[in-house]
Formats: C-alpha cells, structure tokens, sequence
C-alpha cells in the first residue's frame, strides 16, 4: 500500500514530531534503573498515538523521544504506552 | 636561548593542556549547546590562555548554580512566573495585522483557549505551505488553495429560481465567483445530477443559466403548486458539496520570504480559515512537514502527542511575545509537560490537571468546593497531606524548599545511654 506508506512518512516527517523509538526490554530495565523510577511514574502515551500505531508499540513497552529543547540542545525523554 | 623565555613556553603549553582538560570536563557537565556556544565564543575571542580557562570555570560554576535545587516548587514559580505577566495582557481580539480580514485571537483569550484545551478555537487558522515545486508559483498555488476551499452550490450560483406549476429549478451561475472557485458548469451539472432529483442541463439561449428538469418522484404533480417542496429542494442544491476540505471556510495567498543559501526567495503561503490538518496534509503539492494550524487539539490526535506538546509551547510562546512578554520558555515547558501527561491533552482546570489531583482539600480549594467535598466523602477518600496547598490549608508545612528535608535520628546510639542511665 503506498499510499499509506507516504502517510506514515508525512506523519514523522512533520517538524512537531521529534524521534520516537520503542526501546528493547534490556534498555527499558537500564533506563528505569538509571532514573530510579517504576514504569508506572513516566509520563503515558496513548496506544492510538498516531506515532505509537507507525512504530507498532504495545502496552508497557517504553519509547524514548529525543526532544529539541531551546535551551539544552537535545535530550531523551520516556513515555510508557498505555492501553487508553 | 634563553632559559625564561623557554620556561614561558612551556607554562603555555601546560595552560593549553589544561583548557583542554577542562573543555572536555565541562562537556560532560553542560547541555550541548551551551557547550557548543562556549567553544564558538571562545574560538572567536582573543584572550589570553589563562583567562580562557577562567572562562570555562566560570560558566561551569555559574551553571550548576543556576541548576533548579531539589525541593523546588518549580509549578507555582512557573504559574507565578506566566500568571503576572498575563495581568498585562490585551482582552481584545485583533484583526490580523496586514491585509487579512480574518479575525485572530491573541492576547490574553488566545492564552486561556490554550490551557483550556478547547478542541476547536474560536479563530481556526492553517498555514500551508507548499513543496518545492509549486511554492514559487503564484497560480500553481491559486490552484492549490481552490482544491482546499470548501465549496458548494449556493457559493458558486447568483440566484435560485422557480415557477410554480412547472417542474423546474432555474439556477443561474456567478461567473466571477465561478472562475475565483475555479469550477465548471458541467461540474455544478455532475453534482446536481448525483442528488437524483432529475435532469440538469444548460439553457440554450442563456449559458449562464442550467435548467434542472425535475423527475416525478421528485416533484409529483399535486404538489407543484406547493412552494415548500420547492424550497426544500433549492435548499437541498444549495448545500451541495462541489469541491474543497470540510472545515475550511476561507483561504488566502500571502507572499513569504525565505532564505535558502544565502540567497533571499519568495514563496507564496495559503492561509486558512478553519482547520482540517488530516485532510490537507493529503492534497497534492502541500508541504506535509512545514503545515500548521493552531488547533492544538488536532494536532495531537493527528500527529501525535508529543508533535502536541511543542505545539502548546509554540503556540504559548507565540503569545506572549506577540504581546511583548519576557517569560522563560523552561516555565512554558513544564505546563506543556503537565498538560501532555496522560498522553492526550488535558486542560488545566477543574476537567484537567488540577482535577486530577489526589487530594481532596486541594481540589475543594480549587473550583466547587461543596462537590468535591461530597463526592470525597462518599467515595471515602484519604488526604495524605503530600501537596503545597493542602499543607497549607491545614497549616502544615508544606513540602517544598526546606520543608522537603526530614531530620531522622537513627535510635541505637542513644540506646546505651539510656541503658546506662537506668543501671546506675
């Protein structure tokens, strides 16, 4: 379906989306470790984020943003998907 | 040579060594681009090695300093720091400056529209732009913007008319108005045709006249003398759907410059009026990655929560500067950050952020008291006290600034005194 294919690719390639990605379960436990947190306390991300449908993420699994801030340069930020 | 003049070169070398040392130490500790901006600013200057150094280590200092200190009540500050220069704000909605006459809201409105996460403001507006082929193009972009707008019949047509005892409606097309939507007459006849309601054609003497014959299920012959059942299918025409996106009401041409590599170019930019980023990000010869629209809303349900969230800090930002405010964009931040939370956009307010709030007393202080209050009591719910404005309410100390740190005493080492004190 290439028509849907260039959806997916105007819905990333919009200058509001930073890069998502979904992190494996050893880089998820890493990073929960390292920030000291339950996945419980990250801030959530819809299961039907349009970005989160492109990706194919699962309740539970941890995306990591890498956000464009104006005032530090770039920085990862995490979101768990929740089923809501 | 001589002996002091080789010992100086060699505390130069030493002093290079250790900026070094210290650049490499001082990237580990500041943001990338503060990082990027010292060494950009140092590269330029001409101080001497020693005071380069003085440099790094000042900024080093000078940023853990200005680094937000644990227990921090960064959300009042931040609501402090967006609420007072609000209380300057304009009330009024602006008309656009330019030749636009459309209505923006700006100001303070604009704001509370914002953190109210309405889903529809009240002033809609999209900037398209276009790709690369078609944005220098004043008629490809006339084009475009005529494939966006929203069009049906009654736009397009000066008058609808009918005789009684005839089964026949007289539509008479506006040719300027035709040509500004660029549609076509046999286009108005196909559409007119897909409502089943009988056969249009246009008049032989008059070509700007199309005759609509109407069939007999349509218009049976004791009701042509009923002006109801005529004006129920003029009406019907009327409304019929030619071309254009739902939602757009208007749309306008406006020139732009950019620069691209140093060399300054125009662009034409379509504005509208109304929003539908779903179905323009489709059109043909959009720029899909540089559109935008101020319906914060849409965005996030369209490209996704995060594309969202900058959205409210642009959309923030926008604001206060157009007003001539000053207010750090770490604040504007972090209320975009509360505002995304839950992964859709909540307002802040009784339905959103501070609705949410685990603590009764905290809500009740908020918006309708008596009810959150009720409802607490019957759903027997625990104030545990954690939060800054039920601490205060209750006269406790809040948990913030040196009210977050507890003082523990561990109990053995005092043990054996007391022991001690009963044996003797």
């Amino acid at each position: 379906m290439p028509s849907k294919l260039r959806e997916e690719d105007k819905i990333l390639g919009h200058y509001l989306v930073p890069k998502h990605r979904i992190l494996s379960l050893e880089e998820s436990v890493e990073v929960l470790k390292s920030l000291g947190i339950k996945p419980w306390q990250l801030p959530r991300i819809s299961i039907n984020d349009p970005v989160v449908k492109i990706l194919g993420g699962k309740p539970g699994d941890i995306i990591e943003i890498e956000r464009d801030s104006p005032t530090a340069g770039k920085y990862k930020a995490y979101r768990v998907v929740v089923s809501y | 040579m001589n002996p002091r003049k080789k010992k100086a070169e060699k505390d130069v070398e030493e002093d290079i060594n250790e900026l070094e040392v210290k650049l490499k130490s001082s990237k580990e500790i500041l943001p990338e681009k503060i990082y990027n901006e010292l060494v950009e600013k140092l590269n330029k200057s001409n101080l001497s090695i020693r005071k380069k150094i003085d440099v790094v280590e000042e900024t080093i200092r000078r940023y853990i300093l200005s680094m937000i200190q644990p227990g921090e009540p960064v959300g009042t500050v931040a609501a402090q720091s967006i609420g007072e220069p609000g209380t300057q704000m304009t009330l009024r909605t602006f008309h656009y400056a330019g030749l636009m006459e459309f209505d923006v809201t700006l100001g303070l409105p604009r704001l509370i529209e914002i953190v109210d996460a309405r889903h529809e403001p009240s002033t809609p507006i999209m900037r398209v732009y276009l790709d690369e082929e078609n944005r220098n193009d004043l008629e490809k972009a006339k084009e475009i913007a005529r494939r966006i707008e929203y069009t049906i019949i009654s736009n397009v047509v000066s008058e609808i008319s009918y005789v009684l005892g005839e089964p026949r409606i007289q539509i008479e097309i506006d040719r300027d108005m035709l040509e500004d939507k660029g549609v076509t007459p046999e286009e108005i006849i196909e559409a007119i045709e897909k409502l089943k309601i009988g056969e249009a054609n246009i008049d032989e003497n008059n070509s700007n006249i199309i005759n609509v014959e109407l069939s007999n299920d349509v218009m049976p012959e004791e009701e042509l003398y009923d002006t109801k059942a005529f004006n129920e299918i003029i009406s019907k025409i009327r409304k019929t759907y030619l071309k254009g996106i739902k939602g757009i009401k208007k749309t306008m041409i406006q020139e732009k410059s950019y620069e691209e590599n140093g060399v300054k170019k125009k662009e034409y930019v379509i504005l509208t009026e109304g929003s539908n980023l779903a179905e323009v990000m489709k059109i043909k010869g959009v720029d899909s990655k540089r559109i935008e629209t101020n319906n914060i809303v849409e965005i996030s349900q369209v490209l996704g929560i995060e594309a969202g969230r900058n959205a409210i800090i642009k959309e923030i930002l926008d604001v206060l500067q157009n007003s001539g405010l000053d207010v750090d964009i770490r604040h504007v931040m972090l209320v975009a950050d509360m505002m995304t939370w839950t992964g859709k956009i909540r307002q802040i307010g009784r339905l959103g952020v501070v609705g949410e709030k685990p603590s009764v007393i905290a809500r009740a202080a908020f918006e309708v008291t008596i009810n959150q209050i009720y409802n607490a009591a019957i759903t027997g719910e625990d104030e545990k006290f954690f939060g800054v404005t039920e601490s205060i309410s209750a006269g406790l100390i809040p948990k913030v600034g040196t009210g977050i740190v507890m003082l523990g005493m561990g109990a053995t080492p005092i043990k054996p005194s007391i022991n001690n004190t009963e044996n003797k």
